[in-house]
């Protein structure tokens, strides 16, 4: 579903990504970890061509993301993504934040798509919330009001970069529920994420990163019980200490 | 000294002529200094350097420089460059353009920077074009940012018109001197003038203000 292939890349002289090398199947689950300023966020949003790449391949559903000639529009369509600071327009009810791109893009009615946008919205539990703009939800409801409007393009995949950093501890849950739900449901997702409880339960694969590269790649279990790496082993103390 | 008004009666329709040469000069500058301001700024977001160092080069020079000065250069610019005489009004005007499309032109520019730049990545991730992006997404935020800019400056190209004094055209500055000078009531006349300009131009800015403070709810 998803194939890195040595991806490098460089802000100006600084290398931020060193020869990645990664693969996600497509069902799978991987949840992407490592010391902020490792490059987890840099490396997930390379997989949609949010962020260019000087050196390597990517392919995402058969299509090679830094090919001159891919339409990366159309590929996005239908890859999900869920960032840490939600990015709802907020000039935008919660219905069109949900409906505007299945609309735009996939030319749906507005009749289909404001049908499923109450769908979307009774499955990420936010059922009657659809005429509110995002200022007036919590975080918690903002990201959840994400999830569902990416599920809105019926993606392939979804990548979560930071899902729940930027919320207060009493709204992770509602959130890591919302995604664990989907994981169950066989949605291909990439999670770059801090919540160690949510990859030990729900990820297939954990991905250790640290300046720029990937360190440890691994089935969650054995990266938790048994880390290779010293890297890994502090950076596991640090986040589980508490 | 008593001051007699009854001059201001007497010289309405001189008043109320001026005032309506000022009124076109200020829309027509307007209309032209923000189509031309938002071109402007579409170039210095441009990621071609050329494009971009060209719109703020442009800036730059029409920001550094007195509008007084850019009136009188284009009144004696034009008619050399196009070789026939163009007219009083019409080099204002050019001028008026040239000139606030520079300040304008930042004004707008400030206004689509002000939009997180996740706000356009989360449009381009859910597989929009850049263009619908900037069209249904980052424009409507970046419009509601810009409206109390955008109506101080008007408000200061409106003061900013009565410098076409200086070349002669009969807007409410110059008919207001020209009252003052024929009818010697000096002092009545300017009065006039200044409550004028006083009463639109801070009654606008009471509007701006309220606009400014509804849309930051």
């Amino acid at each position: 579903m998803i194939a890195l292939q040595n991806v490098s890349k460089w802000y100006g002289p600084t290398q931020v990504l060193r020869e990645c090398t990664l693969s996600v199947a497509r069902g799978e689950v991987v949840v992407v970890c490592g010391p902020s300023g490792s490059g987890k966020s840099t490396l997930i949003k390379t997989m949609n061509g949010l962020e260019p790449i000087q050196h390597g391949e990517i392919v995402v559903d058969g299509v090679k993301v830094n090919d001159p000639k891919t339409d990366i529009c159309a590929l996005r369509a239908h890859i999900g993504m869920v960032f840490q600071s939600f990015e709802l327009y907020p000039h935008m009810s919660v219905r069109n934040n949900i409906a505007l791109a299945p609309i735009k893009v996939l030319r749906r009615s507005e009749t289909e798509a404001y049908k499923r946008t109450e769908a979307l919205l009774k499955r990420v539990g936010l059922e009657g919330h659809a005429d509110k703009y995002p200022a007036q939800l919590s975080g918690g409801q903002q990201q959840r009001v994400a999830i569902a409007r990416s599920l809105a393009m019926d993606p392939k995949a979804i990548l979560f970069d930071e899902p729940t950093s930027a919320l207060d501890p009493e709204m992770i849950n509602e959130v890591l529920e919302v995604m664990t739900q989907l994981a169950g449901e066989g949605m291909t997702m990439v999670v770059v994420s801090h919540e160690m409880g949510f990859a030990k339960s729900v990820a297939n694969r954990v991905i250790f990163m640290d300046a720029g590269e990937i360190v440890e790649d691994r089935p969650s279990g054995e990266f938790f019980s048994a880390p290779q790496t010293d890297r890994a082993q502090q950076f596991l103390a640090k986040v589980l200490h508490h | 000294m008593t001051l007699d008004f009854s001059i201001i009666l007497e010289a309405w329709p001189a008043f109320l002529s001026g005032m309506g040469l000022t009124l076109k000069l200020l829309v027509l500058s307007l209309i032209g200094a923000i189509a031309l301001g938002t071109g402007l700024a579409a170039m210095r977001l441009s990621p071609n350097w050329f494009v971009s160092t060209f719109a703020s080069s442009y800036v730059n020079l029409f920001r550094t420089v007195p509008l007084i000065m850019a009136i009188f250069w284009f009144y004696f610019l034009i008619p050399l460059l196009i070789g026939r005489p163009v007219g009083a009004l019409t080099s204002a005007l050019v001028a008026l353009i040239f000139f606030e499309g520079a300040f304008f032109s930042e004004i707008i520019r400030s206004g689509i920077q002000a939009v997180p730049r996740g706000q356009f990545a989360a449009g381009l991730a859910t597989g929009l074009r850049p263009r619908m992006v900037m069209q249904s997404i980052v424009l409507p935020q970046a419009f509601r940012a810009m409206i109390p800019g955008l109506l101080t400056q008007s408000i200061i190209v409106f003061q900013a018109t009565s410098l076409v004094y200086v070349v002669g055209l009969s807007d409410f500055m110059t008919t207001t001197v020209r009252i003052a000078n024929g009818s010697g009531r000096i002092v009545e006349v300017y009065l006039f003038c200044a409550a004028t300009y006083f009463v639109l131009s801070y009654g606008a800015s009471v509007v701006a203000r309220y606009l400014e403070r509804r849309l930051n709810r």
